[in-house]
């Protein structure tokens, strides 16, 4: 193929992707097409590499998050003798212990829980926040979307960590539910309710995209209520912009808590939690670097899993980006 | 583009006003009593407690209080801390010290993720390339705060090149956080340099130019280049306020004295007056940045025109 082919066929890929594709207007009447694009996508990521190492560590990682026990060897994270304190790796200690003396291994398997919980927690606010504030804006435009476009913006203009940091500073002295609680329920919403801007901007521009397709006309026509229109007709295109989003979104907020926590506003002991132990581990980082290390290797792990698999799915639900 | 510019700086009013007030109701509207804080463990009277809450306009509303604020903030009084020093104060100590490692991540950021991009994107799907792709990867997955710990172990503990805490060895004790500090974006500059020089390599100007003869050289550096940089450009402007909220972990981690740090200890200890202080000023300054950043966009890309 020639480059000039080349350009041409991209071209009409991003002319297709604004009309059919990305776009097939609800699951009932376009089913075919519908499937053609999932399971071209399907298709794309079974051949992706970096797709199968990103499922298989996540998949990995919710094991660890159910049933640590499968993980820890036996070993109960509560059940520390000082005598071991920080002793190296073993052979039968893979993690070596704590300061506590408490087996390390455990410990950071223990830890996955409440990572994961307080990333699911986190990313579904975010996707309520963003989605129906998003519909709302691109959908009506004029006034509110100017109005809410402008909220967006104020709380773009503040950096994540630095919002949920005062939020959880002052949070436990509230007499706000949850937020009060100094748990993972705390931390999520924190960072949810500092982290919704981008879910809401791409939402908004993909509502606003399609919000003037004839078929969009038609169901107006039609009698459609506005919500009908936006549930079963506008919102089903957003679906794949924001489903990669939420995978690669659920990494980066495992990240925050884990940098909250760090910080102290975050979880608090006797949780469990990668953040503790890396604040932890910091003190005695000279003499004992393996308290650093591990927690810092597996979350980095869990990290990479969700962006490499976002990736992947940007790659495969996305023809436009590919060479 | 005059009206534009005019347009968007009243637009940034709102947005402005809006962040501050969002911090200052976090920090002022928690129970608590500041003057029983400022105090201590002295006993205080009554009649002074009622002073001084008449005095910082405690007894009264909260968008009060924060009018009170904004009346002060156009005087350039920004306020004091619990030891009677004046934030602004605080501001010019520790801002020097957080502009000195932003200026070393840019650097960091411009240099090593443009280069890396520039090569990758000349030979897409080359052995480069691909090394491009796996470590922007792995590095976009590492939290900033284990890249940070990382660095001080290895580069500091282990081979003992850099000072892994404080600025006593001057630009040279801001290498190592600048490189931690500037990580994240140089992977993103990496891949979009790599993206923005491969998508220009197939354009037809740059056809044009190879048929004229022109040795490679010129065509990648003086025509492929340079519309590739404006999107990296502007990516590098508007990055400037995620390296503020980063220099909250880089600089606490290495202990310096910035302004990152500063507010992290402000939050810990309640100093309302630094938090809000130093929050209004990064979001100033995030503003001002993406402001610049859009009007560059268009003085950049003539295509590009805003009226």
């Amino acid at each position: 193929m020639t480059d000039q082919q080349h350009l041409d066929l991209r071209h009409d890929e991003v002319e297709a992707g604004t009309t059919t594709g990305l776009a097939s207007p609800s699951v009932d009447v376009t089913e075919s097409r519908q499937n053609s694009l999932w399971s071209d996508a399907w298709g794309e990521l079974k051949r992706n590499p970096l797709f199968w190492i990103g499922a298989v560590l996540c998949l990995l990682f919710v094991l660890m998050a159910i049933v640590p026990q499968l993980f820890a060897r036996g070993a109960d994270p509560r059940a520390c003798d000082l005598a071991n304190s920080k002793a190296l790796p073993s052979a039968d200690h893979w993690f070596g212990y704590d300061v506590q003396g408490c087996d390390y291994l455990a410990n950071v398997a223990y830890g996955a829980r409440n990572s994961l919980i307080i990333g699911v927690f986190a990313v579904v606010v975010v996707l309520v926040l963003g989605v129906v504030v998003g519909a709302i804006a691109g959908y009506f435009g004029g006034v509110t979307d100017g109005v809410l476009s402008r909220i967006a913006d104020i709380f773009y203009a503040l950096p994540l960590i630095l919002g949920a940091l005062v939020l959880l500073r002052v949070g436990p002295a509230t007499d706000i539910p949850i937020i009060n609680s100094r748990g993972p329920g705390a931390v999520a919403l924190a960072l949810a309710l500092f982290g919704w801007m981008t879910a809401m901007r791409l939402v908004r521009s993909q509502v606003i995209a399609v919000k003037s397709s004839d078929y969009v006309a038609a169901a107006r026509a039609m009698g459609a209520s506005h919500r009908r229109i936006l549930v079963r007709h506008i919102l089903p295109n957003a679906v794949a912009p924001v489903l990669v989003y939420t995978t690669i979104t659920i990494g980066v907020l495992i990240a925050a808590e884990a940098t909250l926590t760090f910080l102290g506003v975050g979880l608090q002991r006797p949780a469990i939690s990668w953040g503790l132990q890396i604040a932890t581990g910091q003190d005695s980082i000279r003499s004992a670097p393996h308290l650093v290390l591990f927690p810092s290797l597996v979350l980095t792990l869990t990290v990479m899993a969700f962006i490499m698999m976002g990736d992947a799915l940007r790659d495969a639900l996305d023809p436009r980006q590919r060479a | 583009m005059g009206r534009y510019v005019a347009r968007r700086l009243l637009l940034t009013i709102p947005v402005l006003l809006g962040a501050s007030f969002l911090i200052f109701g976090m920090v002022y509207a928690l129970p608590g009593d500041p003057i029983r804080a400022l105090a201590g463990d002295r006993p205080v009277s009554p009649a002074v407690v009622e002073v001084l809450r008449e005095r910082f306009h405690l007894n009264d509303p909260l968008w009060v209080q924060y009018w009170e604020y904004l009346k002060a903030l156009f005087r350039g009084d920004l306020g004091t801390d619990f030891r009677g020093r004046p934030v602004l104060d605080t501001i010019e100590r520790t801002l020097p010290v957080t502009v000195k490692l932003a200026l070393v991540a840019i650097v960091f950021e411009a240099v090593i993720g443009l280069v890396a991009g520039v090569f990758a994107g000349i030979r897409r799907n080359g052995f480069f390339d691909n090394l491009v792709l796996v470590s922007t990867t792995l590095i976009v997955s590492i939290p900033i705060l284990v890249l940070a710990f990382v660095a001080q172990l290895l580069f500091g503990l282990k081979l003992g090149w850099f000072p892994i805490a404080g600025t006593r060895e001057g630009l040279y004790s801001y290498l190592l956080p600048g490189l931690v500090l500037a990580a994240g974006s140089l992977a993103y500059v990496a891949r979009l340099t790599r993206t923005s020089v491969a998508e220009n390599l197939r354009a037809d100007y740059v056809r044009t130019a190879r048929a004229k003869g022109l040795p490679n050289r010129t065509v990648i550096v003086r025509h492929t280049l340079r519309n590739s940089l404006i999107p990296v450009v502007t990516f590098i402007g508007a990055d400037i306020g995620t390296l503020l909220g980063g220099a909250i972990v880089t600089e606490t981690v290495f202990n310096l004295p910035g302004i990152g740090r500063e507010v992290f200890d402000s939050v810990r200890a309640q100093e309302g007056a630094v938090v809000v202080g130093i929050v209004t000023l990064m979001v100033f300054i995030f503003i001002f940045f993406n402001l610049v950043v859009d009007v560059l966009y268009a003085v950049l890309d003539p295509r590009i025109r805003y009226d």
